[in-house]
């Protein structure tokens, strides 16, 4: 019981860590490029961890406390994430809900630490910000709900491990699901096409653009939850997979690394990022196709002949 | 008498009491008068002081026939009567305007950007004081990026007004570095340091810099380069415009987050300063472009070098443009965006490649040529209609694959002389007399003036970069676009910061 749950908290960090070392290899491997390490992150952690914190005296205690309040949500809602069949150290009756908000928080405590400062840069990312949660929150209601009533369920845990034996329906909605959740990842972590977290343009950043008062320790913090977040969001995809063609976390942990690491890195490396203006129709379509599968699951559960 | 001096490109210099001296009202009218026409367009408006009187000299260039029409007026050093402002006319002639204003402190009525080019706007300011424009509206937010920028680019402050995410207004200062190059050139008899000066008023441009210096010298000294001297300045000329290119069309790829196409052109720009290196020892072409003579002739093993190079750059360039040109996420940021019309175009006196995508065909090559391009290459300039970031950078891939052209025509048969001169830096030049180097840098217009003294030293020494222009181009460009659109519409352009604050 407390192995399977200390496995799945490990397993959880091993795949925070290992995606963007993927996505850094990959990247390098598709420019024809040697590349850094894939411990590269790692090493830049360590020197972030060593270096100090510089804090401009128009900021408020709000952009000191904000780091930690994201990266306190980010390990919270990681924790809600089972690994195939092991079990998350927290798990409780709608922990899909609390999963989904416990990040909203993060995000809003980024926001606010950004409007702290009072640079007009870090006050057009905390908007676009603001827009972009709110844009991408119906996807990720409408996906969760899509679970829960299909499996009746509304504890990850649960819903994952519902399968006993073959069903195309479930199979159908599943994958779906994957599919949905990896899209919504690439928006959470703040990707390619929706954003180039490469870029050294401030105009054109959003997540970045909020984190550029910050250095040292702070930085670290906002990197580790970022990477959680996607590790998360991952894990819940290849959970969808795992869950209808082979339930074991040995199976689902690969599959969440490779499954965001090598989408990432392929969009990356061959693909511009969208017009700013572009990316809201990017983030209602997520939604739409939400509200599809839904819809789609909605039916399939009726059992009606199709 | 007629109004203007006609010259042409490849004529020597011309006597400053050659230069007819009109007076400031007559001037005024037939300039204004011509500027309204397409085919003329200022390369050069600049004051020196002569004695008690303060002399104005106007280069005005006629497109359609190929000539530089030279005139002046004059007025007492110290009058202080305002002189009406020719840019509320004609705006193109702003930058000019605004220099002799600050330089001289001569007042131009009615001007209606009543703003220094490159000085301060009084001796306290700084960038919290600028008097930057302003509107009012709750809605509204200014963002201001700049002076100081991250990474390695010059200063330059960049002043937006924005309604949301789109832009209403961008407003450009620079002038926040002063390197005195203007002053230099006259304070120092050395001319090969002038040439070493030429050639580093910008990095990136040093090549055409250093040629038009040369053509200025030569000019002076009534003495054309020879065919082979002019042929390898043209084809190092060339060989920068394509590495220039080919850095922005990587800069642009990036921007946009195009791994691909950026790591392309970043390797074969390498390749294309390199070959400028395995040349001449410098990846920029320093030290190749001399006056009368150069230090860095071809060999025949060089000259098959350079064809082998270039052939295989634009053999390999081609493909990226034909995965840039296919590649729907890219056409979906860079078509219809920045979008300077032609007619905004026209009114700014936009130069270059630039004003070529805006279907303004400006080209020296055409216009004005010299060296090869007045002797062998009859040079067609490309020219685009949309002047959106996509013409700007199909602009760019088509002039790497004709300089790429033009590099391997004029190798072809290319003999490396026997003899060729060396440079001459003690050569004696005309007195008293006013020469103007022109040269098409990548950029577009590039315009030395030199002006000798009575013992033939330099006395005077204009520069006027293409940015000069341009830059005014890309405050056009960003209006009602969106702010995170800037960067792609700033590197399309890719103006010089060293060539404007010289």
């Amino acid at each position: 019981m407390i192995v399977k749950t200390l496995l799945n908290t490990l397993l959880m960090a091993a795949v925070a860590i290992a995606i963007p070392g993927v996505i850094n290899r990959l990247r390098a491997r598709l420019a024809g490029r040697k590349g850094v390490s894939f411990f590269q992150h790692l090493r830049d952690a360590r020197l972030l961890a060593a270096k100090g914190a510089v804090y401009s005296h128009t900021t408020t205690l709000l952009f000191r406390v904000a780091p930690a309040v994201y990266l306190a949500a980010a390990i919270t809602a990681t924790l809600l994430i089972p690994v195939a069949d092991l079990e998350p150290i927290i798990s409780f009756e709608g922990d899909i809900i609390c999963f989904a908000y416990t990040l909203a928080l993060a995000r809003a405590a980024l926001i606010l630490a950004a409007m702290d400062t009072g640079s007009s840069f870090e006050g057009m990312g905390a908007s676009r910000e603001a827009l972009y949660g709110a844009l991408i929150e119906p996807a990720l209601m409408i996906g969760f709900a899509t679970l829960a009533m299909f499996c009746g369920y509304t504890t990850f845990a649960d819903i994952f491990a519902v399968k006993q034996s073959f069903d195309l329906h479930l199979t159908l909605v599943m994958l779906l699901a994957a599919y949905l959740f990896l899209r919504i990842t690439f928006v959470e972590a703040g990707r390619v096409p929706v954003e180039d977290p490469r870029t050294h343009l401030e105009l054109t950043m959003i997540h970045e653009v909020m984190c550029l008062d910050y250095g040292g320790i702070d930085m670290l913090m906002i990197r580790i939850g970022g990477w959680l977040k996607t590790a998360a969001f991952s894990m819940i995809a290849a959970n969808a997979i795992a869950t209808v063609s082979c339930f074991k976390w040995w199976f689902a942990a690969p599959v969440a690394i490779l499954l965001t690491g090598v989408s990432v890195g392929i969009v990356e490396s061959t693909q511009a990022r969208n017009k700013l203006s572009r990316n809201t129709t990017f983030m209602v379509t997520i939604s739409a196709l939400a509200a599809l599968i839904f819809f789609i699951g909605y039916l399939l559960q009726l059992d009606i002949n199709i | 008498m007629a109004r203007y001096l006609t010259t042409d490109n490849t004529s020597p210099a011309v006597p400053l009491a050659d230069i007819p001296e009109l007076p400031y009202g007559e001037l005024y009218d037939d300039l204004a008068d011509r500027l309204a026409q397409e085919r003329y367009h200022l390369a050069h408006y600049f004051a020196r002081e002569e004695g008690e009187r303060l002399r104005f000299y106007v280069i005005l260039l006629d497109d359609a026939d190929h000539k530089i029409l030279v005139s002046s007026f004059a007025m007492g050093y110290h009058d202080e009567a305002p002189l009406p402002s020719l840019t509320a006319l004609r705006p193109a002639a702003h930058p000019f305007e605004r220099d002799i204003a600050e330089r001289y402190g001569v007042r131009f009525d009615s001007m209606p950007w009543d703003k220094p080019l490159r000085l301060p706007a009084d001796r306290r300011a700084n960038i919290t004081n600028y008097p930057f424009y302003t509107i009012e509206g709750d809605s509204l937010h200014e963002v201001n990026v700049g002076p100081i920028h991250a990474g390695i680019i010059e200063p330059g402050a960049f002043r937006f007004i924005c309604n949301g995410e789109t832009v209403l207004h961008l407003e450009i200062a620079l002038g926040y570095q002063h390197r005195g190059v203007e002053k230099l050139m006259a304070a120092t008899g050395n001319r090969l340091r002038q040439s070493v000066l030429a050639e580093s008023i910008a990095g990136d441009t040093a090549v055409a810099g250093a040629t038009a210096f040369a053509e200025a010298v030569e000019k002076l000294a009534a003495l054309a380069a020879p065919e082979a001297l002019v042929t390898e300045r043209a084809v190092a000329l060339e060989l920068e415009r394509m590495a220039m290119h080919i850095a922005d069309t990587g800069a642009l790829s990036m921007d946009v987050g195009y791994q691909l196409g950026q790591v392309a052109c970043e390797a074969l720009r390498t390749m294309t300063i390199n070959t400028t290196q395995a040349w001449c020892g410098n990846r920029f072409g320093k030290g190749l472009v001399r006056p009368f003579g150069t230090n860095k002739p071809l060999t025949a093993e060089k000259v098959a070098m350079i064809r082998r190079n270039v052939a295989e750059i634009a053999r390999r360039y081609n493909e990226v443009r034909q995965d840039i040109k296919s590649s729907p996420t890219l056409l979906a940021r860079y078509e219809q965006c920045g979008v300077v019309p032609r007619a905004e175009m026209l009114r700014i006196g936009g130069v270059g490649m630039a004003a070529r995508a805006s279907g303004v065909e400006r080209d020296l090559r055409v216009s004005h040529p010299s060296g090869i391009f007045a002797r062998g290459i009859a040079h067609e300039s490309i020219v685009k209609r949309h002047g959106d970031v996509m013409a700007r950078l199909m602009m760019r891939c088509r002039e790497v694959l004709q300089s790429a052209e033009y590099i391997d025509r004029m190798l072809e048969s290319y003999a490396p002389a026997a003899q060729m001169p060396r440079p001459d830096y003690e050569r004696g030049l005309a007195p008293d007399s006013l020469a103007v180097g022109l040269v098409e840098a990548w950029r577009g217009e590039l315009c030395h003036v030199a002006v000798t003294d009575d013992r033939g030293r330099i006395a005077d020494y204009r520069v006027k970069d293409p940015s000069l222009h341009n830059w005014l181009a890309l405050a056009l460009a960003v209006r009602g676009e969106g702010i995170s659109d800037f960067p792609i519409c700033n590197k399309s352009f890719n103006l010089s910061y060293c060539g404007h604050d010289l």
